[in-house]
């Protein structure tokens, strides 16, 4: 046992505890159902904005994409538009597959070493399949959710949950999303535990918000098709959490506070926590600058000004003095 | 020089959609519905199980009926307190539909509240809603 992933294990499994001995044993229903949720969503909107906002006042940086492409040049040398952008428009074609589709991920290799010894890279496309598996199930079970806090709920969520639950299989249908949201973080999990130069650099940061993840999943998983909650009285609590007429109905089973102060916990941790690249996405240089280094001139935006003589303005000072020496000048008097 | 007017932009739209469900929601007050029993649920006065349990498990229960009727030919259900009920959707009058008469003020009401569209209805057919009389529930498979 690594006693990284066993602290983010004992933490989560402490916030469970926590939650509901808080509901069944305290009756702390008005904690974990208004005040904690409030108190996170307000720590995760002012959290993120000014984690954006300092990072935004750094300057520009020198261009300094990581490029998987031949640069402008010559115009018999083929240019790889899009790996290599030279252009806002191309940058933004580039940020878009990489926010989109994870195309960084998708070059991911992994080296092993042959007899010989000779080194070879191998297809390793797992992590790209499962993290695009994970992030996709992850937004669309969050826009599910939102069936609890709109009223009237609109269409277009309706058509959501129609696909979402397309298999029909079992009452209540089983959601494809929810299913593959807890596959896919399982398998994010075990990569970190299971392959050892992995397992090495992790830290328990990194295993703390998998965990979560996972209980999230499960009691998520747990309430819709296992011990049962009264979701109509759920509805109320969170429709009265949104139109700030917060009230605690009456029967909805613990198992469901658990839920939302994993949940809280999580979007409270988020701007203090590498789950910050949610936002940092857009900002990383070495992916949202062109490649334009060679055409445009980057002038660092600290620099001191400085104060500076030309050889011109030189010349006009001693134009005589040199004349009279013999000195050679550019311009005669 | 840095990009802080267009990524303040960018933070703007993103508070907008995560504070969504705070002003779509503006203004409305929201309650939960209201379920109106039928003259004929309220004669019963029981259901399958007792209501709370209903509200959490009804599917399951009919999910139960329907292997139950389907694959063991079997169309009667004996309670915990005893009485039969027919395990149907809709047909017979021990049936849901045949309790609580009306799909709309009933099952519809909580199930549009709570955005769940039970596709059982492309197939079967509730009973046609007709308040003053006694309507036999259609005979629909
Ligand atoms: C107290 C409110 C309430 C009433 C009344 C009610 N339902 Fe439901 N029903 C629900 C909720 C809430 C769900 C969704 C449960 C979930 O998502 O876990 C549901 C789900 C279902 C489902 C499963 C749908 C799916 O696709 O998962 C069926 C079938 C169903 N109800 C049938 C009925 C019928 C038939 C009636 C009327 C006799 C009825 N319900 C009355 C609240 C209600
Ligand atoms: C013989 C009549 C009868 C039949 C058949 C019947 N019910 Fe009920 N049902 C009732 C009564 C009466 C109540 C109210 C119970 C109470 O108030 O304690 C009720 C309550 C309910 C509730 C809870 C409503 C609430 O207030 O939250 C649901 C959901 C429900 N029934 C669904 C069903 C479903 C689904 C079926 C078929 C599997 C069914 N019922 C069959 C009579 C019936
Ligand atoms: C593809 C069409 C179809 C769909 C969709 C469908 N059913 Fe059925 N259902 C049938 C057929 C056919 C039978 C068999 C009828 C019989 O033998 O009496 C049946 C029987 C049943 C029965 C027992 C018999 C009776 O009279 O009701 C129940 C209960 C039932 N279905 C519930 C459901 C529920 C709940 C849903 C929605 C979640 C659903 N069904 C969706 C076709 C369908």
């Amino acid at each position: 046992m690594n006693e990284k992933y066993l602290y983010s294990l004992i933490a989560v499994i402490a916030l469970f505890l926590l939650a509901y001995a808080g509901v069944e044993a305290a009756g702390l229903q008005y904690l974990f159902g208004i005040i904690i949720p409030y108190l996170a969503i307000i720590t995760f909107v002012v959290g993120f904005a000014m984690r954006i906002m300092d990072w935004a006042s750094s300057p520009v940086p020198f261009r300094i994409p990581t490029t998987c492409g031949q640069q402008k040049s010559l115009p018999w040398i083929k240019h790889n538009k899009i790996d290599n952008p030279f252009t806002g428009g191309a940058v933004v074609i580039r940020m878009i597959l990489e926010i989109l589709f994870f195309r960084s991920l998708f070059r991911n290799t992994k080296c092993k070493m042959n007899e010989g010894p000779r080194i070879s890279y191998v297809w390793e496309k797992w992590l790209w399949l499962f993290s695009l598996a994970f992030h996709y199930a992850f937004l669309t079970t969050l826009i599910r959710h939102l069936r609890f806090f709109l009223e009237p709920v609109p269409f277009l969520l309706q058509i959501l949950e129609k696909v979402d639950g397309f298999l029909q299989i079992g009452l209540p249908g089983v959601l494809i999303s929810g299913v593959v949201l807890l596959a896919a973080v399982i398998f994010l999990l075990l990569r970190r535990i299971l392959i050892p130069q992995i397992r090495y650099f992790s830290l328990a940061a990194d295993f703390f918000p998998l965990f979560l993840i996972i209980g999230i999943a499960v009691s998520g998983i747990m309430m819709r098709y296992f011990t049962k909650v009264n979701i109509v009285g759920v509805k109320e609590l969170t429709m009265g959490l949104v139109t700030f007429h917060p009230h605690i109905p009456e029967g909805i089973g613990a198992i469901f506070y658990v839920h939302v102060f994993f949940v809280s916990v999580l979007l409270a941790y988020f701007p203090f926590s590498k789950l910050m690249h949610m936002g940092g996405v857009f900002l990383s240089p070495t992916r949202n600058l062109p490649t334009n280094t060679r055409a445009y001139r980057h002038i660092n935006p600290w620099n001191p000004e400085v104060k500076i003589h030309t050889y011109q303005a030189y010349e006009d000072d001693f134009r005589e003095k040199m004349i009279e020496a013999g000195l050679p000048v550019e311009k005669e008097l | 020089m840095n990009d802080k007017n267009r990524i303040t932009f960018g933070l703007i739209v993103f508070i907008a959609i995560v504070t969504f469900p705070f002003w779509y929601n503006l203004g409305k007050a929201s309650s939960a519905p209201e379920l109106k029993l039928s003259e004929k649920a309220k004669a019963a006065k029981e259901c399958v199980k007792p209501k709370e349990i209903m509200r959490q498990e009804h599917m399951q229960i009919l999910d139960l009926w329907r292997d139950t009727v389907v694959r063991d030919a079997n169309r009667a259900y004996k309670s915990g307190s005893g009485k039969t009920f027919g395990m149907s959707l809709s047909s017979g009058e021990e049936s849901c539909l045949g309790c609580h008469e009306s799909k709309t003020e009933f099952c519809d009401k909580c199930h549009n509240y709570a955005s769940v569209a039970p596709y059982c209805w492309t197939c079967h057919i509730a009973p046609e809603e007709k308040k003053p009389e006694e309507n036999k529930p259609e005979e629909n498979k």
